[in-house]
């Protein structure tokens, strides 16, 4: 059924939808309307569920490993510093191969202090092993929230839904919630085998000494590569009893013949449509969409790439002193092609910037210019730099 | 598609003024699009919203930079650098005031219209939150969806005697603006 929510309100009634027993979190800017129209949900009665409330994001996520290991459905989320203050704990969580999910509402990461929206936050866990999400828009943070719970239980990997604070989590906008006997029908109850239950004991998180940690860390590694598999499934079966296709691994538009493309990952994708629409004939391109960044789906995006003479990869992170992280890994993948695009690098958007509009001729422009054949800024204006560097 | 700016500070109601646009929209079969772009988050500080509402999806996320309207919910910040800016030739402004607009006495080079929005709230509501009040002008004034879709939206938001005093808000504030004014003006937005 249609109607007109907040982002976060959605994403809470998607959460709502998938009958978590246990929440647990702490409140940060973006992320905090998530979690408030949870809790809203909880004391109306609409949802039953235990919400527990700690003093910081470590102890968010510990409760929710605690929660999931005892057998129960659970769900947090945070963003930026929140992500990094947990971040101990998603290791901890992916290692233990913890089914949860968590919403990541993208923020910058201090310092400096920015409150606004940019990717870095989940990127600088991007190596946690977690299944990682991303969310072009609001009915997509629905959609995929409801399937991350399925990816998670079926794989024993927990996932990360990533969704651009403020871009997504504070727009309003019409969107299709689904029905509970919908969600009921896709999302099975969960049952976890390795349940810590006192008449069977086990123990979990144990020491493990140099003859089994390589094998551990292999065996985690391809549980991830053999994901995809389970988020390609969990979309078709969405778009079975939804009618709403969400893109597997990634999602590709545009016409079969364009000689450019340009690869981006979260809210960007939208805008740079409708950049793309109104240019027409004069510049078409092709834009792929990256849906699943963790696991990295290198064979569809070669074949996404098929024919291109030249790929943007277009991003709203960086690592500091070496460039673009989607950037490089897509180089890694595409390289192994026979013919393989000119591939251009760009961020966009740090810490918020607004990208208008005029976001696709401007990435025109700049590599006829020959930017980004490494990796540059898109947006940087030059002269706002200390005169040293400018 | 039409493209409209919200102007207000901290603790007026702005994001809200936007989602029940954007909410009016959705509950007249169109397609809305509201969001802010905060400043710092306390009382007092600027604060703006954007609206995007049209006849079909809308996939864009950028800022409005050209609106049709802007709705300045205090008439200080006219004044403020950048308020203006963007504005469509043949545009409106709606500004919350309790001055006519020749006692404004600002030149802005589109027709501005003032309503005491916070003093009719304060009449109506008990609070002098200007937002309500303006966007049933705004309606009045553009004729771009119906009243009736103001108060539905208001209805998702507000129960018993809060959402009747805002229902007798929008009639009174609607009838104090020259119906449909804007509606045949020439807006480059208007799809």
């Amino acid at each position: 059924m249609q109607h007109a929510l907040e982002g976060s309100q959605a994403i809470a009634r998607a959460v709502s939808l998938c009958r978590p027993q246990v929440v647990s979190a702490y409140p940060i800017t973006p992320q905090t309307h998530i979690v408030e129209n949870l809790s809203k949900l909880v004391a109306d009665g609409v949802l039953e569920c235990e919400l527990v409330s700690v003093e910081s994001e470590f102890s968010a996520a510990s409760v929710a490993l605690g929660a999931v290991a005892a057998g129960s459905r659970a769900y947090t989320a945070s963003s930026s510093q929140g992500i990094l203050l947990m971040s101990e704990v998603l290791f901890n969580i992916a290692g233990l191969r913890i089914p949860l999910v968590l919403t990541c509402a993208n923020r910058a990461v201090s310092a400096p202090l920015s409150i606004w929206n940019d990717q870095q936050d989940s990127m600088a866990v991007r190596d946690a092993g977690w299944i990682q999400l991303y969310c072009a828009d609001n009915q997509e943070a629905i959609d995929t929230t409801i399937q991350a719970f399925r990816i998670a239980e079926q794989c024993e990997l927990p996932v990360m839904v990533c969704v651009d604070g403020f871009t997504l989590t504070h727009t309003l906008e019409v969107l299709d919630l689904p029905d509970q006997q919908q969600v009921d029908e896709f999302l099975p109850a969960f049952s976890f085998a390795r349940r810590l239950d006192p008449a069977n004991p086990l123990s979990v998180g144990t020491l493990v000494s140099p003859e089994y940690f390589t094998e551990t860390r292999q065996d985690h590694h391809q549980a991830l590569l053999d994901a995809t598999a389970a988020i390609v499934q969990a979309q078709s079966d969405w778009l079975a009893i939804s009618g709403r296709d969400t893109g597997g691994l990634l999602r590709c538009e545009g016409p079969d013949d364009a000689a450019t493309g340009i690869l981006t990952l979260g809210s960007i994708a939208g805008t740079l449509q409708e950049a793309i629409e109104e240019q027409g004939d004069a510049a078409p391109a092709r834009l792929i969409t990256l849906r699943a960044f963790r696991p990295f789906p290198e064979q569809a995006l070669r074949d996404a790439c098929q024919g291109l003479e030249r790929l943007i990869v277009l991003e709203r992170a960086l690592s500091p002193g070496a460039g673009g992280i989607v950037g490089t890994e897509v180089r890694a993948a595409l390289g192994v092609m026979d013919n393989p695009p000119q591939i251009f690098n760009f961020a966009v958007g740090l810490g918020g910037r607004d990208v208008p509009l005029e976001i696709y001729t401007h990435l025109l422009d700049a590599i006829a210019k020959g930017r980004g054949t490494g990796f540059d800024i898109l947006d940087l204006d030059t002269g706002k730099l200390p005169a040293e560097t400018s | 598609m039409i493209e409209i700016r919200i102007h207000g500070r901290g603790g007026q109601g702005n994001v809200v003024a936007a989602y029940l646009l954007a909410g009016a929209a959705f509950e007249a079969g169109r397609y809305g699009q509201a969001f802010p772009s905060f400043g710092a988050e306390r009382r007092g500080a600027p604060v703006t919203a954007f609206v995007r509402i049209s006849a079909t999806p809308i996939r864009r996320r950028c800022q409005v930079r050209q609106p049709a309207f802007l709705i300045i919910q205090d008439e200080a910040l006219l004044h403020v650098p950048g308020v203006l800016d963007g504005l469509h030739t043949g545009g409106g402004i709606l500004v919350n005031s309790n001055r006519t607009p020749d006692e404004l006495d600002i030149t802005t080079g589109h027709e501005l219209i003032t309503l005491p929005a916070s003093k009719l709230a304060n009449e109506t509501l008990g609070r002098p939150v200007p937002n309500t009040a303006l966007l049933a002008a705004f309606l009045a004034l553009t004729e771009l969806l119906p009243q009736q879709a103001l108060v539905k939206a208001l209805a998702e938001r507000f129960k018993g005697d809060m959402l009747e005093r805002n229902t007798r808000l929008v009639e009174r504030a609607a009838g104090m603006v020259p119906a449909g004014r804007w509606q045949e003006g020439d807006h480059a937005a208007r799809a």
